[in-house]
């Protein structure tokens, strides 16, 4: 499948290499950014900035993360919680430590961090593949959130064992701690957001992305033309842990505050950001924002149907939710393993051609 | 005789006893992923599920009791009755076939001949929908199961060694009569697979799929059965840890555990998954016993994980898997 559509013609390289060679895509897309720019940041208030805008943000960063790995190239990864762990207690040593450094620094920093760790629990990923790696990665998850939990250094020696935020400000503007406004977390995880995306978009289209698909698709013949299987797999453990590090960094420092590694960082994490990835789409940039909001939002709406709307009790909605996110996810993986992202893209196929569809 | 050694021989015992209810759970898996190429992870959440039906149906539970007063607005819990224990075994077993036969009909149905990951993928939101339909039907609280199997210190365990060595060894007889259990379940399956014209077909697509369908073996009825007795297996390791610890959440995560003893004993050998579960369950204890003060403890944890991905890279098939898995 090309992307290029007819009618659409470039004149010069840049054009045709540009991040969107498509107007519509390229214009709807600067509408995007404009209204998440412009027009939120106005509106937002405390409870659609906790409950929806800033979890979706960073989820959807995560999900890219991820779906690098998994997505584009191949490898199942159960350990995302452990690794989001490492963001954040990366995170929360930089900003104790070093309180004069801007807490910009101090998240991409910690994104680097996780990328070395994830980068080390990537290598048996150069013998193993499958669910054998799958069981790998989830030693790293128990493994690392023992880590969190025992080793006192790194939540500074506090009796109750909770990392807590301290008050950070980007600009003169607050950030981190509980004073900080509701369109200020919005916009610093909406600038980190554009950020990534924009990274991964271009490494996926670019000779890197290519070469984790040819090793996803048939590692050995992806070997044979060239493509050294090691240093893809391992830079591909690279870039998704240095996303999904910043995810876990801000996550931890913006949205709460304060956290304790097994709570804010455990299994159910990692399941939840695998969810978004097959639930939105494999390998696909936009799915990973489309699965974080499907996700993010399924619970929130559940609620104030069940328990706000019905008067159910709360225990029963989530419930409801386990089983309503399973069986999306066998749904999805029988019907169209490619997820929400294939859906819009079958969409727009059709609407293209309709009322004529032949 | 040193107390540190008497010790370390109690905590193996201990150990071992322990290796047995992972052995069990790891069993499940082994059954499933040998006839069906399916790496269930649902496994420990049937468990849970097999456990929290047992316990609703012998207190008389009214299914869906929550959900139902939610809805209605009525004050239903409970029909009124107990049921024997073993009834209520008969008929939580019917209860898990029906769920084999539904997974069989409504998911894998449609997923044969995908990738493996993804089959794996659909058992984990396989696991996520059990999980709510139990809570669901049963409600979430812990919950006691008591079928009347022995409990607390084995006297004549503690007698014997403290005549022996002036130290009592503390032995559960729930942990023996486990391991008896095991043994005997194992000895049933081994029967069963030899013996029977069922278990030799299930050897057969165990095998080869499309030489056993050429010979006119049910594909389609050969995985509802294996699913069956997985669900049969579970629901033994069910009753075993819902005695033990309570059933609760907690009893699914243990498949999590079984998950190393697989990597460590192979996915596709039966004798495998008991010795690899015995190996884990040792090991975690001695591990804690010896290293886990140095390290602050609570090692089980991830102990077990580590030293199978110690194997996967030196022995990736386990100790008596086949050599099927792709090397990189």
């Amino acid at each position: 499948m090309f992307y290029r559509e007819s009618g659409d013609f470039s004149t010069t390289y840049s054009q045709d290499s540009q991040t969107f060679p498509i107007r519509f895509d390229r214009y709807r897309y600067y509408v995007v950014l404009a209204v998440a720019f412009l027009v939120v940041p106005f509106f937002i208030n405390d409870y659609w900035a906790n409950a929806v805008f800033v979890p979706f943000l960073i989820y959807a960063i995560a999900a890219i993360g991820l779906n690098i790995l998994t997505g584009y190239c191949g490898q199942v990864s159960l350990g995302t919680g452990g690794f989001m762990a490492v963001g954040a207690y990366s995170c929360y040593k930089l900003m104790t430590g070093f309180p004069e450094v801007s807490i910009v620094i101090h998240v991409l920093l910690s994104g680097g961090i996780t990328a070395a760790v994830v980068t080390l629990f990537g290598l048996p990923s150069l013998r193993i593949k499958g669910f054998y790696l799958a069981v790998a990665t989830l030693a790293a998850q128990f493994f690392l959130v023992w880590l969190f939990n025992k080793v006192s250094w790194f939540y500074n020696y506090s009796a109750s064992g909770q990392i807590s935020a301290p008050e950070r400000s980007v600009f003169g503007i607050i950030v981190t701690g509980p004073n900080t406004d509701a369109w200020a977390k919005y916009m610093i995880c909406l600038v980190f957001v554009t950020f990534c995306a924009i990274v991964a978009r271009n490494l996926t289209r670019g000779s890197v992305g290519r070469k984790w698909m040819a090793i996803r698709d048939m590692d050995i013949a992806a070997e044979i033309i060239g493509v050294n299987p090691m240093k893809a797999k391992l830079t591909a453990f690279m870039v998704s842990g240095f996303f999904v590090g910043i995810a876990g960094a801000l996550f931890f420092s913006v949205y709460l505050g304060a956290a304790e590694v097994g709570e804010s960082f455990g299994i159910d994490k990692s399941f939840l950001v695998l969810f978004m990835v097959i639930i939105g789409g494999l390998g696909s940039i936009f799915g990973s924002f489309a699965g974080a909001a499907f996700m993010v939002l399924l619970p929130v709406l559940l609620k104030n149907v069940l328990v706000g709307g019905l008067g159910w009790p709360t225990d029963l909605a989530a419930h409801l939710q386990f089983i309503i996110s399973g069986s999306l996810i066998i749904i999805f993986l029988i019907m169209e393993p490619h997820g929400l992202a294939q859906l819009w893209r079958l969409a727009k196929e059709k609407l293209r051609l309709w009322p004529f569809p032949h | 005789m040193p107390d540190q050694l008497l010790f370390a021989m109690e905590v193996t015992l201990n150990g071992l006893m322990a290796g047995v209810l992972y052995a069990l759970v790891a069993l499940g898996f082994v059954l499933i992923f040998k006839a069906s190429g399916i790496f269930n992870y649902a496994q420990g959440v049937m468990a849970l599920f097999a456990a929290l039906t047992l316990v609703g149906i012998m207190d008389g539970q009214v299914p869906f009791a929550h959900l139902i007063n939610a809805i209605f607005g009525t004050e239903i819990h409970h029909f009124g009755w107990h049921v024997p224990a073993l009834l209520a075994i008969v008929l939580t077993m019917v209860v898990m076939v029906a769920l084999a036969w539904a997974v069989q009909r409504f998911i894998f149905r449609h997923l044969v001949n995908q990738e493996p990951i993804l089959l794996f993928m659909a058992t984990i939101g396989l696991a996520f929908v059990m999980e709510g339909v139990g809570d669901i039907m049963w409600g979430a609280d812990i919950k006691k199961l008591d079928v009347g199997l022995p409990q607390g210190i084995n006297d004549w365990i503690d007698i014997t060694t403290f005549e022996a060595f002036g130290y009592g060894f503390f032995i559960d007889n729930l942990d023996i009569s486990a391991t008896v259990v095991a043994i005997i379940l194992v000895a049933a399956l081994i029967a069963f697979s030899q013996y029977t014209k069922q278990g030799r077909a299930l050897r057969a697509v165990a095998d080869d799929h499309q030489a056993a369908l050429s010979v006119g073996i049910s594909l389609n009825f050969i995985w509802i059965l294996v699913w069956s007795i997985a669900g049969f297996v579970a629901l033994v390791a069910g009753i075993m840890w819902g005695a033990k610890s309570g059933v609760q959440f907690s009893l699914s995560l243990i498949a999590l555990k079984a998950l190393p003893v697989l990597m460590l004993g192979g996915f596709t050998s039966i004798p495998g998954a008991i010795i690899g579960g015995l190996i884990i369950g040792v090991g975690e204890k001695l591990f804690e016993f010896l290293i886990g003060p140095m390290v602050g403890g609570a090692t089980e944890n991830w102990f077990a994980y580590v030293l199978a991905l110690l194997f996967l890279v030196f022995r990736p098939q386990g100790l008596f898997g086949e050599k099927i898995i792709e090397r990189v």
